[in-house]
């Protein structure tokens, strides 16, 4: 899995004020699991170099990788990527990375996924899995935002929530008129009341900033939830 | 100080060879927990990385990248078959 490869932007999508969907062709990619993802090299023309980690929003075979990535205000990689990046442009990628915080078409359990913010992205990459396979694993999504206009893939989720797939959101600033929870902040107890219970044994994936996803981790072990059945995968701001 | 978690070494430590280090189980020195090494705290401060046990937050690996390439700096964790 070593080498960088060399991606071509193929089309952009703008997601949100500080979000975008990015899609790049990427010659020798060998696919990728639902939850992988891959690091990207930008290189000055002075020589100096910048690597970040970034969710694959994508998933399955092909050599296409979409990536979605949200704008860092102090941020040296993603400013770019978010506001400058072009279709033709191109960029180094290694990858695809990680076998741990992946879900495969084939596992049958309940699954419970658990995003706050651009978290969302590797659980979009599963979520699309789960509905291009066909799969019958119950899956549900809880999705912590700020506002709606902070939703990432809204239309997509949308879309998916009203066929393969069961979703809540929390917004944590403003919520839509009429929205059945107040906004404010993730809690234990609508945690308890949205996902699906211990007993049900859900395997459990969490991606979000790191307070969110300790935060979140320490409340599904205090609700019952096995430690081994929960996976994390946190994102800084660097 | 934001930590991330081991998830993050699988580019870095691809470079040693066809391997995927987020699901390799380590054992730390300290407090002997087992777990995966996607479950490790990294702390990504230049101009390497430093990875800490969750439970007990001693120092497993040290990852130093530099143009000269990367070093690993094996400290407080046993089982993990780096270089296997």
């Amino acid at each position: 899995m070593s080498g960088w490869k060399v991606g071509t932007v193929t089309t952009t999508s703008t997601q949100t004020a500080s979000a975008r969907a990015i899609s790049l062709e990427v010659p020798g990619w060998p696919g990728n699991l639902a939850g992988q993802h891959v690091d990207v090299r930008l290189t000055a023309p002075d020589g100096y170099t910048a690597v970040r980690s970034y969710s694959i929003a994508s998933a399955g075979p092909g050599e296409t990788v979409e990536l979605a990535v949200d704008r860092l205000p102090d941020g040296e990689v993603s400013p770019y990527l978010v506001d400058d990046l072009q279709d033709g442009d191109q960029v180094e990628l290694r990858g695809p990375l990680g076998g741990w915080f992946v879900w495969r078409p084939e596992q049958a359990e309940h699954v419970q996924l658990i995003g706050g913010g651009s978290g969302i992205v590797p659980l979009m990459a599963m979520m699309r899995s789960h509905a291009a396979s066909g799969s019958t694993a119950p899956f549900r999504l809880l999705y912590s935002v700020r506002t709606p206009d902070d939703v990432i893939y809204r239309d997509e989720i949308a879309a998916l929530d009203d066929s393969s797939l069961d979703t809540m959101l929390v917004y944590t600033r403003m919520a839509p008129v009429g929205w059945p929870v107040p906004p404010g902040r993730l809690s234990k107890a609508i945690l308890a009341e949205s996902v699906f219970p211990a007993s049900e044994a859900p395997l459990i994936f969490v991606c979000g900033p790191t307070g969110f996803v300790e935060a979140v981790a320490t409340w599904l072990v205090e609700l019952g939830h096995e430690p081994s059945r929960i996976k994390t995968e946190r994102f800084g701001g660097k | 100080m934001t930590h991330l978690d081991g998830n993050v070494l699988a580019g870095p430590l691809s470079e040693l060879g066809d391997l995927d280090v987020t699901t390799l189980v380590g054992t730390c020195s300290g407090c002997h927990d087992a777990s995966v090494m996607a479950a490790a705290m990294v702390y990504p401060d230049a101009p390497g990385l430093v990875v800490r046990c969750h439970v007990c937050g001693d120092v497993l690996l040290v990852i130093v990248q530099s143009t000269a390439g990367t070093e690993i700096f094996v400290r407080g964790v046993t089982g993990l078959p780096l270089f296997a």
